[in-house]
């Protein structure tokens, strides 16, 4: 372990503030490396937008964040997606104030100016007195570079980075895997929960791959279980490990037997799942299906976190939104299967409101937690969040990454060193 | 008249001392206003429709998702469960909008008020209550909490709406 200085009346900048092993407090709680942040990070990468089942026809768009910036996610009439700034080019007004919803185009209610799904500027009340003064091909709303990769939709400002598929590298086989949970039927997001905690947004982000919690603050989820359930959560002594997939992403496998939700697919159904499969067998489902489905039910046992915004974690979608250095908003996607049998996609709704969302048996406990980590880093003039675990108990993964052990702070390590890296540009040093 | 009034009185009377049942965390006695079939729900929007079982709610509980509630509530296990104190929540606009001889509909107002961490939370809600005449009272068939929060983002929740 490094040893810990004590540093004093030193002006450290974000990226020095993060070392191997160690953050500074400061981190969570300084306003103006806050603002830092959301030019350095959120508008410098990839950002996650939303999933391409949420915008399903030509016509339908939902609102999302990239950090204080609204932005509206479209299908225009050909199927393309395009992620657009939420402002409109006259006066700046928002033209969408909906959370999703299905339109021909967006106008804005001050003066009417009217634009396209694809952000063109179709439309301008009584335009003549702008004769020779503007064109409307020059005035679309601002449209942002939107790739996508199995689904996820993600957006950046910058035209010259690398692709998103180059930036997920490593995670892309995670999110493959992670995605086989429809039990055979394409991914869809079935609903969100949504809540904010009084805290910075690492906090969250750090929490995704912390299985290190798990059985402390999550002991009244636990004792709500089934024993058999119970068992597969008791992971911190098992097989998993968290692995460093590059470009500040990571993934924390929890329960390697449920990694590929495809194989093992024969095994008998465990005692828990008789009900769902009795529903499904009812249905007139086959065997087979039956076994597909019940395998897929629960969901992934990883978590994949994906730098900055969002991680796929076992069977929802976890999108945070810095707000201020001191709030974070958090989405908890519930997914199942477009067109999938009911049973399954119910099953699907109850599993993810027994642990996920401000009312679940989780969530809560997690809040509280993450309340106290920002309480705490704001005491004392100095100091230092460890985030070392594991350090010296490394060892290379089947695909050549740096991996630790199931509790490892090996995945945290990951984001903070593209965090470091981001926030170094433009520094000499 | 004289006996809609009266059943207005009772529903109110009955809405009231779950209120004060719930403030003060004896959910014990709680769990035993319910049928045994009875669901309560908070749906994730405020104006959602009424299919709660094919939908993503806050929490749809029967009895059983009820009992464990309650029991991690009360276990000591659920760090931010301790961390909460006794609610304070105000009722009105108690509105009887369907009185059947099985099955009372009655919709009210509520506000709930949460001291959180030294911070003072307001829940603004539309409940509506489905009630099963018993004896001389009732017992919950169903409730269904619309929070005006559940459209933007809520704090964590560990109480009982």
């Amino acid at each position: 372990m490094s040893e810990l200085i004590d540093i004093k009346n030193v002006s450290l900048s974000a990226a020095e503030m993060v070392e191997e092993g160690r953050i500074n407090k400061a981190l969570y709680s300084d306003p103006a490396i806050f603002e830092e942040e959301l030019d350095k990070v959120f508008n410098n990468t990839w950002i996650y937008i939303g999933h391409e089942s949420e915008v399903p026809e030509a016509g339908s768009y939902k609102t999302a964040w990239i950090g204080r910036q609204s932005v509206i996610l479209t299908r225009d009439r050909k199927k393309n997606l395009h992620v657009l700034q939420n402002r409109c080019r006259h006066r700046g007004a928002t033209v969408c104030e909906d959370r999703t919803g299905k339109t021909k185009s967006f106008t804005c209610p001050y003066h009417g100016w009217s634009y396209g799904l694809d952000g063109a500027l179709r439309a301008i009340p009584k335009p003549e007195e702008y004769e020779g003064v503007l064109d409307k091909a020059d005035l679309p709303l601002e449209s942002l570079r939107v790739e996508t990769y199995n689904g996820l939709v993600f957006a950046t400002y910058r035209d010259d980075i690398e692709s998103l598929e180059d930036n997920l590298g490593g995670a892309k086989k995670w999110i493959d895997l992670f995605m086989k949970q429809g039990g055979g039927y394409p991914v869809k997001v079935l609903g969100e929960h949504r809540f904010s905690f009084p805290g910075n947004w690492k906090i969250q982000l750090e929490n995704t791959t912390d299985a290190y919690h798990f059985p402390v603050i999550h002991k009244s989820f636990i004792s709500s279980l089934d024993d058999a359930t119970q068992d597969i959560f008791d992971f911190l002594d098992g097989e998993g490990y968290v692995e460093d997939l590059g470009n500040g992403h990571s993934v924390m496998v929890m329960i390697p037997e449920l990694v590929d939700l495809e194989e093992n697919v024969d095994q008998e159904i465990p005692q828990r799942f008789q009900d769902l499969a009795d529903e499904l067998r009812a249905e007139g489902r086959s065997e087979n299906e039956v076994k597909k489905l019940v395998r897929a039910a629960h969901g992934t046992g990883f978590n994949l976190n994906l730098f900055p915004n969002v991680a796929c974690s076992m069977a929802f979608f976890r999108v945070l939104r810095p707000v201020t250095v001191d709030k974070t908003e958090i989405q908890h996607v519930a997914i199942g299967g477009e067109g999938a049998p009911e049973p399954f996609n119910r099953r699907r709704l109850r599993v993810h409101e027994h642990f996920q969302g401000p009312m679940g048996f989780g969530t809560p406990d997690d809040g509280e937690a993450w309340e106290r980590v920002h309480k705490g880093s704001q005491s004392g003039p100095d100091g230092w969040v460890l985030v070392n675990r594991g350090m010296n108990n490394l060892h290379e993964s089947e695909d050549g990454n740096v991996a630790g052990s199931v509790c490892s702070e090996t995945g945290m390590r990951a984001a903070y060193r593209e965090y470091k890296k981001m926030m170094a540009a433009g520094e000499e040093k | 008249m004289t006996t809609n009034t009266q059943v207005l009185n009772e529903v109110t009377s009955f809405i009231w001392s779950e209120a004060d049942l719930l403030d003060h965390q004896n959910y014990g006695e709680w769990l035993d206003l319910w049928t045994e079939e009875g669901l309560y729900i908070v749906p994730a929007e405020f104006e959602g429709d009424e299919n709660f079982k094919d939908t993503l709610n806050l929490a749809l509980d029967d009895a059983n998702m009820r009992r464990m509630r309650v029991n991690r509530l009360e276990s000591g296990e659920s760090v931010s469960a301790r961390a909460t104190g006794n609610t304070v929540r105000m009722i009105s606009r108690v509105r009887i909008l369907e009185a059947g001889d099985d099955l009372v509909v009655a919709r009210c107002a509520m506000t709930l008020n949460e001291m959180r961490h030294g911070k003072l939370v307001t829940y603004p809600a539309d409940v509506e209550y489905q009630l099963q005449p018993s004896g001389d009272s009732y017992r919950l068939n169903r409730k269904v909490v619309r929070l005006m929060h559940a459209d933007s983002f809520l704090r964590t929740v560990s109480f009982i709406f």
